[in-house]
C-alpha cells in the first residue's frame, strides 16, 4: 500500500465530496464574478460610452445582485450541508483518538473481549460504512484533518467532540494536525487505512492479540534491549510491559506504515535511527535519545520491534 | 541535481587571478582525481534510492530529502572520504558491500541492515563516491 500525499481535490468519501462540490462551486462562482466585474471596468474605459445612474448601480449591484446570490448560495449550501454525515457514534463503529503532543493514541473497541486496543498514529477503519471517531486531547487543542475523508474537527483537552469518516473504497489518506500545537506541529500526521470489511475484523482481531514470542535469538535480544533501556517507562507492549501510557503502545509497531507520527516510512533502520536520536529527527519530541546503547543491542531492538506485526 | 566534481571557475579580474589560482591548487588536493566510478551503478538510482530507504533518518546528505539525521556521520564530501566507517578503505567495491550489510565488514556497528540488495548498493556507491 502506498501513501499518496493529502489533497483535498481528490475526495474519497461522500462528506468529503460534498465539502469539495461546495468549494468548486464557490470558486466557479467567484472566477465567474471576477471575471464580470473585469469586463465592466473594460467596458467603463470606452470613450464612447455611456453613464449610467449611480442609483442603478447601488440598487443593482450593491443591493439586488448580494441578495440574489447569497441568498441562493445560503439556501443551496444549508442544504448541501444537510446531507454530511451526522458527528454520533449511533449506528457507526466508534474508535477513540486521542491527540498528543506530537503523535495520536487510537483506542479501538475488540467485540470477541470486550477490552480496548491501543495503537496509534494510524487509524484502521473498515472501507464502505461510517466510522465514528470520538475525539480528544491530553495536552492543548489539536484538530485532526484527514482531508479526502472530511472536513476539520478540533481536539479540545477536557472534552470530547466527533468527527464521522467514511471512505467509500480501501486505500490509505494521510492526515494531520490542523492546528497550531507547538514545536512539532508539522510532523504530526496521521494516516487513514480503510480496508475491505472482512479484512478489517481480520486485522482487529490480530491487533488485539498480545506481542508474539521472539521467533530469533535477535529478536530475543531486542526484547531484552528493550528492557535494559526501560523503554517500559513509556511505552505499552502487551504481553512484555504494560500500563505505560506515555508514549505510543508498540504491541504492534511492526505493522504500521510509519513511525514518530508520519515522520518516517517504518523499517529497521529508520527504527534504528529513531531511537538512536529522535531528537535530530523530531526535536522536541518527548523521547530521549538512547544515548547509552551499543550496536549490537541497537540494531536487535530495531529488529525487534520490526517484527511486531 | 548537482554534482561538485569540476574545479571552481577562475575569477576574471586579474589581481585575485593569483589568489584563484592558489585556491584552485589548494582545492585540487584530492579533488582534481576523477570520481570512483562504481561498475553497474547509476548515481541517479542511488539518490533515489537513498531516498526510499530514509538514510537521511541518520545520515544528512546533501540532496536526499529527509529529516537530516544525526545518529550516523554526514554523507556530505562522502566521495573524498579515506575510510568508511572509520578503517575500511572507502572503495567502490567495499562501500557497495558495506550498504549491502554492514554488520559483515564491521560486527558491532549501529547501522543497520536494510535489506538493500546487492545491485541497489551499487547505484547507491555511484552516488555517494561521487558527492565531494
Amino acid at each position: 500500500m502506498s501513501a499518496p500525499l493529502q489533497s483535498v481535490l481528490h475526495p474519497a468519501g461522500p462528506d468529503a465530496a460534498i465539502i469539495a462540490h461546495l468549494s468548486w462551486v464557490l470558486f466557479g462562482g467567484g472566477a465567474v464574478i471576477f471575471v464580470a466585474v473585469m469586463a465592466l471596468m473594460v467596458l467603463s474605459m470606452r470613450r464612447d460610452g455611456r453613464p449610467v445612474a449611480a442609483r442603478w448601480w447601488i440598487a443593482g449591484a450593491g443591493i439586488a445582485f448580494p441578495v440574489v446570490v447569497l441568498t441562493a448560495l445560503l439556501v443551496w449550501s444549508t442544504w448541501r450541508s444537510a446531507e454530511l454525515s451526522p458527528q454520533t457514534s449511533r449506528g457507526a463503529m466508534s474508535i477513540g483518538v486521542t491527540a498528543k503532543m506530537w503523535w495520536w493514541e487510537v483506542r479501538y473497541h475488540d467485540p470477541v473481549s470486550g477490552r480496548e486496543v491501543v495503537s496509534a498514529n494510524e487509524i484502521r477503519i473498515p472501507a464502505g460504512r461510517p466510522v465514528y471517531l470520538g475525539l480528544t486531547s491530553s495536552d492543548v487543542i489539536h484538530s485532526l484533518w484527514v482531508p479526502a475523508l472530511n472536513g476539520k474537527m478540533d481536539t479540545v483537552p477536557g472534552r470530547v467532540t466527533g468527527l464521522t469518516l467514511h471512505a467509500d473504497k480501501p486505500g490509505v489518506y494521510r492526515g494531520q494536525c490542523a492546528e497550531f500545537c507547538g514545536e512539532q506541529h508539522a510532523r504530526m500526521a496521521l494516516h487513514v487505512i480503510a480496508l475491505a470489511p472482512d479484512e478489517f475484523d481480520r486485522w482487529l482481531a490480530k491487533e488485539a492479540q498480545p506481542a508474539a514470542a521472539p521467533s530469533s535469538p535477535l529478536v530475543e535480544r531486542g526484547r531484552a534491549a528493550f528492557l535494559e533501556q526501560r523503554c517500559q517507562s513509556c511505552h505499552t507492549i502487551r504481553g512484555v510491559a504494560s500500563g505505560a501510557r506515555l508514549g505510543p503502545d508498540l504491541t504492534h509497531v511492526g505493522g504500521r506504515l510509519h513511525i514518530a507520527a508520519g515522520t518516517l516510512r517504518n523499517h529497521r533502520g529508520t527504527l534504528a535511527g529513531w531511537i538512536a536520536d529522535p531528537q535530530a529527527i523530531k526535536p522536541g519530541a518527548r523521547m530521549p535519545a538512547a544515548t547509552d546503547i551499543d550496536g549490537d543491542s541497537l540494531q536487535a531492538l530495531a529488529a525487534y520491534l520490526e517484527q511486531l506485526k | 541535481m548537482r554534482y561538485h566534481f569540476s574545479l571552481p571557475a577562475l575569477p576574471h579580474a586579474r589581481p585575485l587571478c593569483a589568489a584563484g589560482l592558489c585556491l584552485a591548487l589548494l582545492a585540487g588536493c584530492g579533488k582534481d582525481e576523477a570520481p570512483k566510478q562504481v561498475g553497474g551503478g547509476a548515481p541517479v538510482k542511488g539518490q533515489r534510492l537513498m531516498a526510499q530507504y530514509q538514510c537521511a533518518a541518520c545520515h544528512t546528505i546533501p540532496e536526499v530529502p529527509g529529516p537530516a539525521g544525526n545518529a550516523g556521520p554526514p554523507l556530505a564530501q562522502f566521495g573524498l572520504r579515506s575510510y568508511i566507517a572509520g578503517g575500511i578503505p572507502n572503495t567502490p567495491d567495499n562501500l557497495s558491500r558495506w550498504l549491502d550489510n554492514p554488520q559483515a565488514l564491521k560486527p558491532g556497528t549501529t547501522m543497520p541492515d536494510l535489506g538493500v540488495s546487492p545491485e541497489e548498493a551499487r547505484h547507491m556507491a555511484a552516488y555517494l563516491l561521487l558527492l565531494r
